[in-house]
């Protein structure tokens, strides 16, 4: 018998509590991946958030620090003031990192400070039930625009990555999503990347990756796959919005 | 002397906190126990300072200075404020070259000093705050006249040592108007 | 003895806390307490420490948590406002047991309220700075001098108990100079604790710093677990000075500001023949009742002197165990009261002045 896949060393061999097919579960081995393919995990400390995320300090193997609701970027910015040697990175979700957290995430960002933001924009809170994140899309329905989102009173939502793109601390800002494999690999490279960055002291780098909530969207995972195609791909494209590359920020 | 509440006043600017400053530090140099405490806030930008400075043989309680026995006065609003809370007995110093109001009190010693005028006639522009430190210093004694120049020397930072001199020329002026 | 030098209060505490081994400071500026802000900002790129500005007293006290979870001396400083806007991440760093060191220079309240010198953050400082159950060390110095000695040793024991410290100063005493001398620098190994979570190296089991707890049974049992070491503290670590507190009649109580005033007052009664005395509490959570209760079998009255409407005074109710009438002289929205009015409030209460 041939060993195809393994568990990567940095994911906890523990249950996770995600629901079925969300998107978490995909993104949390990728991030492992990386950190086990860079060799750091003994250095690196993650940031939960405040969200359905919340529990991934009892899934990753590193350090693990849990940080108020959008906070993610001020502890992470803490711990690697502190600790410059560590990797640092946060995992946080669209209300955290987008709605209460913003004003964090903007200044980390324009610090250009030296961490990782791994950022899952899935249009919805989830830990609380389904309601509007400041990624939702317009027209969409959660439990607190039960009519769509009319934007004309709940306001448009934010593109994230195409925002931040445009300061001068981040090094690297990319959208990604994990909807088949050809998608799951790029996505898999951008997040490796950012660490690397990291570890060069380029800069503050994001990895949105556009993510499902089939509970909250009220729909069956496959379809979750479609209608994430289908309506938040148009809304939030693919692709790198900022990369320093060689250069220094 | 026992204990000396003094109380310094007049615009941002004028040296108001670095004179308390010297005091401050020549009373230490004495061997007393002192304070200093500004006045903080809005009112410090553009409009009035104040400074209270207390020395005492013994532990400072409040180092605000609600009753002074010397009061400073180097503007008009300063004067028209704090004129009425000296002590019975208390000595007011009014740079008489910006403030030509009189002090309506009898029950005080009162010094007119043409400050202002006598720092810029000796090419001390700007340092009418010294010149009232040397009459003030010859009127109540608090400190020795070794501890008082200790104090200036202290109050200056290493880099600014080149200002000791001329502060020092302009409380000689003080000492002897 | 190290040469006394004349500092303003923010000065020295920023200094004092240099010399306990901090190397970490995140803040934002706020009128009275600017200064130690700007004192590190000056020191600490000198030393290799780390001065950071956050973008605001959230982001601030949350960066002290991660550096305070990645194990290091760190500090942020304030004036009240920003406490209650810090008192989210105020409860996150004791509901995660990570020691810190926090400073609030207090200024008049409620709202943007003003910026002279207040006492009015002590029920905040010492009942409810934030949601749930916990507390903080509280240190109230009177004195520039006192503000360099408690900072040491504020570190220290939020270190020992890792819990958050906090030293409540005000306006006055941050603006204020007066001669100080400077510990000697200590050096502190930032490695020490075990706990943090600053990279397991491979060597252990991962590091987790967390305040959440779902299931209620699991998160009773830490809070009690948190309420034991808070009774050993209140046992161990209460400080008061007492100043002619014996034979007195009547025992004035106040901290920091108010303190000062009272010991003047308390000067001016006692050379009127009136026995008053003071006791001035130097840790206000666990606040010393001990000291209160050991002078209330011959004190008639207590007298609380604080620069609030009386936040303090149910405290020392209890501390008394309610057995003698506890009064109340404040003054509030900045203004520091006056030696002459304490000393009017002493002879009021003991019905005039007795020759």
């Amino acid at each position: 018998m041939t060993v195809k896949g393994e568990r990567p060393h940095a994911l906890l061999d523990v249950p996770l509590h995600y629901c079925p097919g969300c998107t978490h579960g995909i993104v949390h081995r990728l991030v492992a991946e990386a950190i086990d393919e860079l060799g750091v995990e003994g250095k690196t400390v993650g940031v939960a958030s405040v969200g359905c995320s919340v529990f991934t300090y009892n899934y990753f193997g590193c350090d693990m620090v849990q940080a108020p609701h959008g906070r993610a970027p001020a502890v992470a910015t803490g711990i690697k003031r502190a600790r410059p040697e560590n990797v640092v990175f946060t995992y946080q979700g669209d209300g955290d990192l987008a709605a209460i957290g913003m004003g964090e995430t903007v200044h980390a960002a324009a610090r250009g400070e030296n961490i990782v933001a791994i950022f899952i924009n899935n249009a919805i809170y989830g830990m609380t039930g389904g309601q509007m994140a400041p990624t939702t899309l317009p027209g969409q329905v959660t439990q607190t625009t039960p009519y769509g989102r009319d934007v004309k009173t709940a306001g448009n939502p934010i593109r994230v990555c195409e925002m931040l793109s445009s300061l001068d601390g981040v090094a690297l800002a990319q959208r990604v999503t994990v909807d088949c494999v050809k998608n799951v690999k790029a996505a898999k490279r951008a997040i490796k990347k950012a660490f690397e960055y990291q570890m060069a002291g380029k800069g503050y780098c994001i990895v949105e990756v556009v993510s499902t909530c089939p509970t909250n969207w009220g729909m069956a995972p496959k379809d979750a796959i479609q209608w994430l195609r289908d309506n938040m791909l148009p809304y939030y494209p693919l692709g790198v919005y900022k990369d320093i590359g060689e250069g220094e920020q | 002397m026992t204990d000396l509440n003094i109380l310094l006043a007049g615009f941002g600017g004028q040296g108001i906190l670095f004179t308390g400053k010297v005091i401050a530090y020549a009373g230490m140099m004495e061997g007393k126990e002192v304070s200093w405490l500004p006045s903080y806030g809005p009112e410090m930008r553009g409009g009035t300072a104040n400074c209270s400075v207390c020395l005492s043989d013994a532990t400072i309680g409040s180092p605000l200075v609600t009753t002074p026995d010397v009061l400073v006065a180097m503007n008009l609003p300063s004067l028209e404020k704090f004129e009425k809370d000296v002590v019975p007995g208390g000595l007011i110093i009014v740079d008489s070259s910006i403030i030509t109001k009189k002090v309506s009190r009898d029950d005080v010693k009162v010094v007119y000093l043409d400050a202002s005028n006598i720092a810029e006639a000796n090419g001390f522009k700007g340092a009418a705050n010294m010149v009232i430190l040397g009459r003030m210093f010859r009127e109540t004694g608090f400190c020795s006249a070794e501890n008082l120049d200790k104090g200036l020397q202290k109050s200056i930072p290493p880099k600014k040592a080149a200002l000791i001199d001329s502060n020092r020329k302009a409380i000689s002026l003080g000492m002897e108007s | 003895m190290a040469e006394r030098v004349l500092m303003k209060g923010n000065e020295a505490i920023a200094e004092a806390a240099i010399a306990a081994g901090c190397r970490h400071f995140f803040g934002y500026p706020i009128t009275p307490q600017t200064e130690v802000a700007a004192y590190m900002s000056k020191r600490m790129p000198k030393i290799g420490g780390v001065y950071l500005q956050g973008e605001s007293e959230v982001a601030s006290i949350n960066m002290v948590l991660g550096a305070g979870a990645a194990g290091a001396r760190v500090m942020t400083s304030t004036s009240s406002p920003g406490i209650s806007l810090m008192s989210e991440g105020i409860s996150y760093i004791a509901g995660s047991d990570v020691p810190c060191l926090i400073i609030n220079v207090q200024r008049g309240g409620p709202g943007l309220g003003g910026i002279q010198p207040s006492q009015a953050d002590y029920c905040q400082a010492t009942k409810a700075t934030g949601h749930g159950d916990f507390h903080m060390l509280v240190f109230a110095p009177s004195t520039v001098q006192e503000m360099v000695d408690l900072v040491a040793g504020a570190f220290d024991l939020g270190d020992k108990y890792r819990m958050p410290a906090m030293v409540l100063s005000d306006g006055m005493l941050g603006q204020m100079m007066e001669p100080v001398a400077l510990p000697e620098p200590k050096e502190v190994d930032n490695d020490s604790k075990p706990w943090a979570a600053c990279g397991h190296q491979n060597k252990r089991e991962h590091n987790v710093i967390n305040s959440l707890y779902i299931n209620p049974q699991e998160l009773e049992d830490l809070v009690r677990e948190r309420y034991k070491k808070y009774e050993k503290i209140k046992e161990t670590e209460q400080r008061a000075e007492e100043y002619l507190a014996d034979d007195a009649d009547i025992i004035i109580v106040a901290f920091g500001a108010s303190s000062r005033v009272s010991r003047s007052a308390v000067d001016k009664a006692r050379k009127e023949g009136i026995k008053v005395g003071l006791i001035r509490p130097i840790t206000l959570w666990p606040f010393p009742e001990k000291a209160i209760w050991k002078h209330a079998g011959h004190a008639k009255a207590f007298l609380s002197v604080e620069m609030n409407m009386g936040q303090m005074v149910d405290d020392i109710r209890l501390a008394c165990r309610c057995t003698r009438p506890v009064e109340f002289y404040g003054r509030t929205g900045g203004i520091i009261p006056t030696p002459k009015e304490v000393y009017d409030e002493i002879v009021r209460l003991n019905g005039g002045v007795q020759r």
